[in-house]
């Protein structure tokens, strides 16, 4: 199990880098899309996974999934939330200011 | 704590120099001022009766970075106090003349005493210090101020080209002397100088020794002004002269030779050490005075005159460090002392004949509002007091008796042919060299101290030069130059004033092995001897040249030639400027994507490397959970639905299959016992694709990706690498667990201590609910960001920016 959430996270590792690498802003925006979740998979892998009942107590289990790495990706999900809408307004709002979403035509002067 | 508290002062008193000037309008900041350099005078003459007859230094330690061995250690001894005089009785002197010299109304005089205090106090640390650390400290706090100084009037080009050569020199060269404290330290266990003498027999054969005094001689020589490193005293003359006559006459520039005295008890006993100083010294001297000659500035003479004098100072200090080697004769050991005592001595009158030369150059500039020889001539009838100073002080530093000049010139001869004695190299012939470069320089320097004196007050009086009449400078301005020209009479009519209270205890500093051997008597009259000739001749030729100048003059258009020290300077600097420009240009492309790639290609590299050498994935077998049938079909989905994504078409298949992704991870989150992140994962997906596909309604049509092959290919490369090595870490650290997880705290406290039975809550809310507070507020800035962006239209003002993008 954890070999092959491994390996997906992995994938979504490289096909986020690879989107994160084009021109364009939008697949720039779901790259880092799919970087986090590559992130939660490995943070959840990390732990070991299927350890335990899910971290309720009214389960009354014997031993129970390791909660933090999930109180942590929570975090995560809600950061890269915020970060990943706040890219898109702002790749919104430089379209329409700039009128290219090609990062090539983005970028700085050469004398600055 | 006395101590302490005398280098504390000026830094201290600088906070109340803004503050005096905003509060009292009427009155020149420099009158305050002035109470420091004359209290702390005062307090170091009070200290002098102490240091005779070899009186003990005096110490005080307070305890800084025990660990590493850093202390604000301060000693108080014969050398130290005679810099520490110099400093504060040159300085009262400075200040009292920097009153009448920069006007309160046109210049931000705060600023400059500010500067000069923190001068002060950061040199009074330099020579009382014994913690080589704290020396440094305090000498990089001597350029810094010496940078701002010279800057001072900083719209000026020359000011700032100045500035920054000073600085760009004396620092580099400081950096190189803490290189050589950090080398006495690995072999001598300390940072303390007394210390380190006292334990220098344990070290004194160590591998390193030479290396770390090559090093603490550059941070001297190029403090010192030593030749080849001399280039930026002429450009510091920028400065306002009474910045001049005090740090790049006085006392600043003394530094370096402060160093070489106060290090010479550790590494006199080397031979490299004699050859190095005394070398370099004799070097420095002759072409110093050389060029002095061919200078039409009036600093510009002083400047260059000021190099050859250190570089005298600097070579007796390199001869008498021969007392200090092994198997010398007893009278060759007092010969050689006596070449320090000369040392010593020669710093003391050139402060006041150089300060006095300083001050009536200042008084020549401010009077005619010009320091061009070429302009100046016949002040002699308008300003005869500041004429007369001018003779004596120059006088002196041609060594004509009877003024103190003379006397330490005379000594200097005395060392140069005690020096002649030693053979060089094995070959008894090359030690001539010393009586005979230092006779030349002896002429050279007797011709720019003529050239000084009597092109600027005798000949024709060029009134068509100057914008307005000359006339004598006000009391106020001549008091300081007139005190320091009667110490330079009185010191030579009287030298036993100070050869017993000042030089004899700092000479004990410098040789304390050998102080017994020498006891300083300075005379006058010492019958026919060989120096009395040598000064005749210097006299005779000097007078012959000086009269006969423009007919040899010529000889300057061919010896400095083309290629100057400045020129490899400058050009240094611009290959320097120009390489970075260009380095920089390379990699700060302006292109995300490069950036990426070196942030990307980094992680590969280095993450990569450590994992093959530590062979990670090698031994341990790890128990994995069993697989079921549906996670392979969910992480199935995941994968390929992710690979879809760079290859789909339009935009709205691309967001659609992020979406997917993500609407799979969670419910992979429901199989893997995560229910808390299958709910916010769904919730956050759906508002997600929606606000892409709002955001997108308006954003191009996807373009195919209309890149090269190349392109594509290292993108390609990159993801992969990226991909294989956060596959890696994953198995690596979900394989194996080096300690306990704290998980099982939350676990077992969740319901006894907050309550909950949703562990994940309670870890968010309660446990660690300050990270949760804070994740609100990184929310909130960015709810604010996005309606701010949202909002936000380009006023008109700024759209004629935004058409400049275009």
């Amino acid at each position: 199990m954890e070999v092959l959430l491994c390996i997906a996270a992995g994938m979504l590792f490289t096909v986020g880098t690879y989107l994160i690498l084009a021109k364009s802003l939008l697949r720039i925006a779901l790259g880092t899309s799919l970087i986090s979740h590559g992130v939660h998979l490995l943070l959840l892998t990390m732990a070991g996974v299927k350890r335990g009942a899910p971290p309720l107590l009214g389960e009354e289990a014997q031993a129970y999934t390791d909660p933090l790495p999930q109180a942590l990706i929570l975090t995560s999900i809600v950061i890269s939330f915020g970060v990943t809408s706040f890219f898109f307004v702002l790749a919104y709002r430089a379209y329409k200011e700039l009128g290219t979403d090609d990062m090539e035509q983005l970028r700085g002067q050469g004398d600055e | 704590m006395l101590l302490h508290a005398a280098v504390l002062l000026p830094l201290l008193f600088t906070i109340f120099v803004p503050l005096l000037y905003k509060a009292f309008p009427k009155l020149h900041t420099g009158w305050a001022v002035l109470a420091v350099p004359v209290v702390l005078f005062v307090f170091f003459v009070m200290q002098i009766p102490g240091q005779m007859n070899g009186g003990s230094a005096q110490s005080a330690a307070i305890p800084w970075i025990p660990a590493l061995d850093i202390s604000f250690a301060l000693v108080l001894d014969g050398l130290s106090l005679l810099f520490a005089l110099l400093i504060t009785g040159i300085g009262a002197l400075v200040v009292l003349y920097s009153i009448s010299y920069l006007s309160r109304d046109k210049e931000a005089i705060h600023r400059f005493y500010v500067y000069l205090l923190l001068f002060m106090g950061a040199m009074l640390g330099v020579v009382l210090s014994d913690n080589l650390i704290v020396l440094y400290g305090f000498w990089e706090l001597t350029s810094l101020s010496s940078f701002l100084l010279i800057a001072f009037w900083y719209k000026r080009d020359r000011s700032r080209y100045g500035a920054l050569k000073s600085m760009l020199i004396t620092v580099a060269g400081g950096f190189a002397m803490l290189g050589g404290f950090v080398l006495l330290y690995v072999m001598g266990g300390t940072f303390s100088i007394r210390e380190l003498v006292a334990g220098l027999d344990g070290f004194s054969g160590d591998a390193l020794f030479v290396p770390a005094m090559l090093l603490v001689l550059l941070g001297a020589f190029t403090k010192s002004a030593q030749f080849p490193f001399h280039i930026w005293l002429p450009d510091a003359m920028e400065a306002p002269t009474p910045v001049s006559a005090y740090l790049h006459s006085a006392t600043m520039v003394k530094a370096g030779l402060y160093l070489v005295a106060r290090m010479s008890p550790v590494f006199a006993g080397e031979a490299v050490w004699f050859w190095l100083v005394s070398g370099v010294g004799l070097a420095t001297l002759l072409w110093g005075s050389y060029c002095a000659v061919r200078q039409t500035d009036l600093k510009a003479v002083l400047a260059y005159s000021t190099i050859s004098q250190l570089g005298l100072i600097m070579s007796l200090l390199g001869i008498g460090s021969a007392a200090a080697h092994q198997g010398m004769a007893e009278d060759a050991v007092a010969a050689y002392a006596g070449a320090i005592a000369a040392a010593l001595f020669h710093l003391f009158n050139h402060a006041t004949f150089k300060g006095t030369l300083f001050m009536v150059v200042g008084i020549v500039d401010h009077e005619t509002g010009t320091r061009d020889l070429r302009r100046l001539g016949g002040l002699m009838a308008l300003m005869p007091v500041t004429f007369a100073l001018a003779l004596v002080a120059s006088f002196s530093m041609a060594g004509i008796p009877p003024f103190n000049g003379f006397l330490s010139k005379e000594m200097f001869f005395t060392g140069a042919l005690k020096a002649a004695e030693l053979s060089l190299f094995g070959v008894p012939g090359w030690s001539a060299l010393f009586p005979i470069i230092a006779w030349a320089a002896s002429v050279f320097t007797f011709i720019y101290c003529m050239i000084v004196v009597f092109k600027t007050f005798a000949g024709r009086f060029k009134a068509e030069a100057l914008d307005h009449k000359p006339h004598e400078a006000p009391l106020l301005m001549l008091v300081p130059p007139a005190v320091l020209a009667s110490l330079v009479i009185v010191v030579g009519l009287f030298p036993g004033l100070v050869a017993g209270s000042l030089i004899e205890p700092a000479l004990a500093a410098v040789l304390p092995a050998q102080a017994d051997a020498y006891h300083v008597k300075i005379t006058m009259w010492h019958g026919w001897t060989t120096e009395l000739f040598m000064t005749i001749g210097v006299v005779a030729v000097g007078i012959a040249l000086f009269l006969t100048l423009r007919y040899w003059q010529g000889i300057y258009a061919l010896l400095p030639g083309r290629l100057t020290f400045n020129r490899v300077y400058d050009g240094l600097l611009r290959v320097l400027d120009r390489g970075s420009l260009f380095l920089t240009g390379r990699y700060m492309t302006g292109s995300l994507r490069h950036y990426l790639i070196y942030i990307f290609a980094f992680m590969i590299g280095l993450l990569g490397w450590m994992m093959l050498r530590l062979d990670v994935l090698g031994g341990g077998s790890p128990v994995y959970a069993e697989l079921s049938f549906y996670e392979v079909v969910l992480v199935a989905v995941i994968v390929l639905a992710a690979l879809a994504v760079p290859l789909a078409a339009s935009r709205l298949t691309a967001i659609l299959l992020t979406g997917a992704v993500g609407y799979i991870v969670s419910l992979l989150f429901v199989v893997l016992r995560a229910p808390d992140l299958a709910l916010t994962q769904l919730i956050v997906e759906t508002v997600s694709v929606t606000l892409f596909l709002l955001c997108f309604y308006h954003l191009p049509k996807l373009r195919k990706e209309m890149a090269p092959l190349p392109f594509k290919l290292g993108n390609a490369l990159i993801s992969v690498g990226v991909g294989l090595v956060v596959t890696t870490i994953a198995l690596v650290v979900s394989g194996a667990r080096k300690f306990d997880s704290i998980s099982d705290f939350f676990i077992a406290q969740s319901y006894e201590l907050a309550g909950g039975r949703n562990m994940v809550n309670v870890i968010l809310v309660d446990f660690r609910g300050f990270d949760t507070l804070l994740e609100i507020m990184v929310l909130g800035i960015a709810s604010l960001g996005i309606y701010a962006l949202i909002k936000l239209r380009l006023a008109d003002g700024e759209g004629g920016e935004r058409l400049e993008n275009k």
